[in-house]
């Protein structure tokens, strides 16, 4: 049944008219001015029903519907440090309860970003899992970054792999991509690792920061992870005080992460060394062959890191872009 | 001052069923002695109503189709008695091991904790149940007449102070009899049975003298004049007399149980899958917790031995099938399998550490699960012993402002299942050797204890805030081989040909970067690094070529990242 609103000049208030009554007063009032009595009744008429409508309308719960402009602001995530002062000044730390994508190409300080991370973790007293699908972690880079150990859990995905079973070997000799097929094989074994053991620390719950480390295998394997894979993730850490970081060469969670941090590759002139005796200045490595190359000390690495995306604010994300410097273990 | 007895009727059989309940609703017997001259040695009232006795041979026994027919364990009994005692244990630090089914406590003092004196008997029994024993309780005055009563009248028996004469009255004269010689030990079986059978052969003329004299119950013994009775019987008649009339008097002899919890069963028929191998787990990891839970006890350490069937013509050494190998035993150094043949049966060890005082058969199962799936036993399993090392129980107390931590229980599943993922070695935390070979470390079990709040170190403190990152380097494991074109003995182009991106002319180089060592060794090695930057298509990377001195070939190692 229709209805249609009408205003009334007298009483200055709707009334809502069912269509039959609607037509009737249309009829009444197009008509040829038909008497004013006909009007009023059609009015008492229509006054009933409402009263009726009303009557239903107050059955529906008042908060099942809830207009847009009320709707609660989603709670912002607690932020932690990052372990480093730039990043934390221009993200605001990393978000509990959420997934975090670091990504970028080789030698772009992926890894350094996370030890970071994990160092700041562990001194808060946390415990940290980190999740290394090519079996890539130092253990000196990880006690050079101030990682305490014994809070840390590592987990070397695909060394198992490296056992084949005789008939994927024989399969790997009789193709010519030999080489080819294999890496496939341990990449897209090591990431089913990654993602199972992934599944089973979310559920065990407790840990401070976990973090999946495929920096290293091709972006080809890492986008066949499922989207649906990435949402359980998002979901098994939501409401979690676990920060789930994921470092890899390029984005591949999509909108599920809520912090896409993605850092750029190094230029010859970040590159920083140290002349390898008492002089107190930094030479940029764009003047080569000045100097011997035993004479020349790695120092430095310039990292440059931009926020792609980020679900803190419900602001647009501006391009936001900072530079900060990472020592060698060894320049002091 | 009361005292409280708990009596097992029909021990063997009790024991037997203990490890195997469905047997209570059939008819069983309990065989012994040497092939072919086995005897049946107890019975249960079914089979007791199916015609079947004691003394009987086992062949004979075998004619009835009805007939469960099981093998005396003192390996079970022995765990039944045990798990008496921990029931006694459980309720007062006074406990007398008087034998292998019987044992007393002393009550004096425990009305505040467990109440009046039915209620405690009550607990008694629920406790024995829980613990899966049928037992008879009795509380008297006095500790002999509390083990006259257990063993005279079924269920719960309150004997009020100075009725004792009326109440044991009625009870045959062979309850006074009754009872097994202490606890069965091995080693100690030939003693046993000859103690036994000189008791015995006491026993039987005592019953046939009062046998003679009409006296059949405590009542008519109780009656008998004292001096007429010590002249035809001597001492031990009068001991009886005051036995009868419930008026003996001794002290207590407290022992100390032995905190050795062990459970096992042998199984008439070899079980070949892990998943009916789990149920009797079950049952056993719930018997033993229930034991550790009476005492107040955890376990941190589960040493598992399986008895196998020892296959002919083949080596168990050899068998392949499950047994892990050598470098499956190498590579595991927390709980490694262990394999020998001992007489004619092969046995199978594993042994789970924990890395805290846990107590939840649940966890132990899935833990024994997983870790029987990564080792299989290899053949069929004949006999399953399971023993838990007791420990107190950890005490921690929790803090609103102490940061998150893993549950340990869920911690330990978690990590014995990404074990059965990526192998036992693959998990764990770091422990770095004092060297300088760059791949020497070890691998250690993961432990997530508590953090004390002096060990926290803000992230706020201002040297954390200004310490710069530090540049972390990426492994390649193992490293890759390269192709590197020298000039004036410095690298100037590198092919790589496992990894596309590790390859190109070297843009900058530093090094090279010399070190050696363990020369004195096997394993010696000896090294020039290099750190250099590649160009690829459009990034530029650096990365660490290292030159073996002593094998010749050249590697790239890692990446800086």
């Amino acid at each position: 049944m229709y209805s249609a609103m009408i205003s009334s000049a007298a009483q200055g208030r709707p009334f809502v008219l069912d269509e039959d009554d609607a037509d009737k007063v249309c009829s009444l009032s197009s008509g040829n001015n038909r008497g004013l009595a006909v009007i009023k009744e059609a009015f008492a008429a229509t006054r009933s029903d409402q009263s009726k409508i009303k009557n239903q309308k107050s059955k529906i719960p008042p908060a099942s519907v809830i207009p847009a402009s009320h709707l609660a602001v989603r709670p912002v995530p607690e932020m932690v440090s990052s372990g480093i002062a730039e990043m934390d000044a221009l993200t605001g730390g990393l978000p509990r309860g959420c997934l975090t994508e670091i990504c970028g190409p080789a030698s772009s300080g992926r890894t350094t970003l996370l030890l970071s991370a994990v160092a700041a973790a562990t001194r808060r007293g946390e415990f940290c899992a980190v999740v290394d699908a090519s079996d890539a972690l130092d253990p000196h880079s990880v006690a050079a970054a101030g990682i305490e150990l014994d809070r840390l859990l590592w987990v070397r995905c695909g060394k198992s792999s490296q056992k084949k079973s005789p008939a994927a070997h024989r399969k790997d000799l009789a193709t010519e991509k030999n080489n080819f097929n294999s890496n496939s094989y341990h990449a897209e074994h090591s990431l089913e690792q990654l993602l199972r053991v992934t599944d089973l620390l979310l559920e065990s719950g407790g840990f401070g920061l976990i973090a999946l480390d495929f920096g290293d295998l091709p972006p080809q394997t890492a986008r066949r992870i499922p989207l649906t894979t990435w949402f359980r993730f998002r979901r098994a850490v939501e409401h979690t005080p676990t920060v789930l970081l994921a470092i890899e060469r390029q984005s591949s969670a999509g909108s599920c992460s809520s912090l896409l941090i993605k850092l750029k590759s190094i230029k010859m002139g970040s590159i920083k060394t140290r002349p390898d005796g008492n002089r107190a200045y930094n030479q940029r490595i764009n003047l080569p062959y000045l100097m011997p190359t035993h004479a020349q000390l790695l120092s430095e690495l310039e990292i440059t890191a931009e926020i792609v995306r980020s679900r803190m604010d419900r602001k647009p994300v501006r391009s936001a872009e900072i530079t900060f410097t990472s020592k060698t273990a060894w320049a002091g | 001052m009361p005292f409280a007895c708990i009596f097992v009727p029909n021990f063997p059989m009790a024991a037997i069923c203990r490890a195997e309940p469905e047997l209570r609703t059939q008819a069983v017997a309990i065989f012994d002695g040497t092939p072919p001259l086995e005897t049946v040695f107890a019975v249960n009232e079914s089979a007791n109503r199916a015609g079947i006795a004691s003394g009987i041979t086992k062949a004979q026994a075998e004619l009835c189709s009805q007939l469960t027919l099981r093998q005396r364990s003192p390996l079970q009994e022995s765990a039944a008695h045990a798990a008496l005692l921990d029931c006694a244990q459980s309720f007062s630090p006074c406990v007398e091991d008087v034998a292998a089914d019987t044992a007393i406590l002393d009550l004096a003092g425990l009305g505040s904790l467990f109440g009046t004196l039915p209620e405690i008997a009550r607990n008694l029994l629920r406790c024995a149940v829980d613990l899966g024993l049928e037992v008879n309780v009795a509380v008297a005055s006095n500790p002999d007449t509390a083990v006259i009563a257990a063993r005279g009248f079924p269920g719960i028996t309150v004997i009020p102070s100075g009725k004792e004469t009326e109440c044991l009255g009625s009870l045959p004269v062979e309850v006074l009899f009754a009872g097994q010689p202490g606890a069965l030990k091995a080693g100690n079986e030939k003693k046993d049975k000859e103690k036994r059978s000189k008791l015995k052969k006491e026993a039987d003329q005592f019953l046939e003298t009062l046998d003679r004299w009409g006296v059949r119950n405590l009542h008519s013994l109780a009656v008998l004049p004292e001096i007429a009775l010590s002249e035809r019987l001597g001492q031990e008649g009068l001991r009886l007399q005051q036995l009868a009339r419930g008026t003996a008097s001794r002290t207590l002899v407290p022992v100390e149980a032995p905190a050795v919890f062990e459970e096992a069963i042998e199984l008439e028929f070899p079980i070949v899958l892990l998943e009916p191998l789990a149920f009797l787990l079950n049952r056993l990891l719930d018997q033993i917790c229930a034991r550790l839970a009476a005492r107040t006890l955890h376990t941190q350490e589960l040493r598992l031995t399986l008895g196998l069937q020892n296959l002919t013509g083949v080596n168990p050494e050899l068998d392949t099938c499950g047994i892990p190998s050598a470098s499956d035993q190498a590579a595991e150094s927390q709980s490694p399998a262990q394999h020998f043949v001992s007489g004619r049966q092969c046995k199978f060890s594993r042994t789970i550490r924990l890395p805290l005082p846990m107590l939840d058969s649940k966890l132990f199962l899935k833990l024994l699960q997983l870790d029987l799936n990564a080792h299989p036993p290899g053949a069929p399993i004949m006999k399953i012993h399971l023993i838990a090392e007791p420990v107190r129980p950890r005490s921690a107390q929790g803090s609103l402002f102490r940061p998150p931590s893993p549950e340990p229980e869920k911690l330990e599943l978690t990590l014995a299942r990404i074990a059965g993922l990526v192998g036992e070695s693959c998990a764990g935390s770091l422990e770095l050797r004092d060297t300088h070979c760059p791949e020497d470390f070890r691998m250690q079990r993961f432990v997530a204890g508590t953090v004390q709040p002096d060990q926290l170190r803000s992230s706020s403190e201002p040297e954390a805030g200004k310490q710069a990152a530090i540049a972390a380097f990426r492994m390649f494991r193992p490293p890759l081989r390269a192709a590197v074109t020298l000039e004036n003995g410095e690298p100037v182009r590198v092919a790589c040909s496992k990894k596309k991106e590790a390859q190109g002319n070297v843009l900058w180089k530093a090094g090279p970067w010399r070190s050696s060592g363990d020369w004195w060794e096997r394993k010696a090695w000896a090294r020039d690094e290099w750190d250099i930057a590649l160009q690829n298509t459009e990034d530029v990377a650096l990365y660490r070529l290292v030159h073996d001195l002593l094998g010749g070939g050249w590697f790239v190692e890692g990446a800086y990242d």
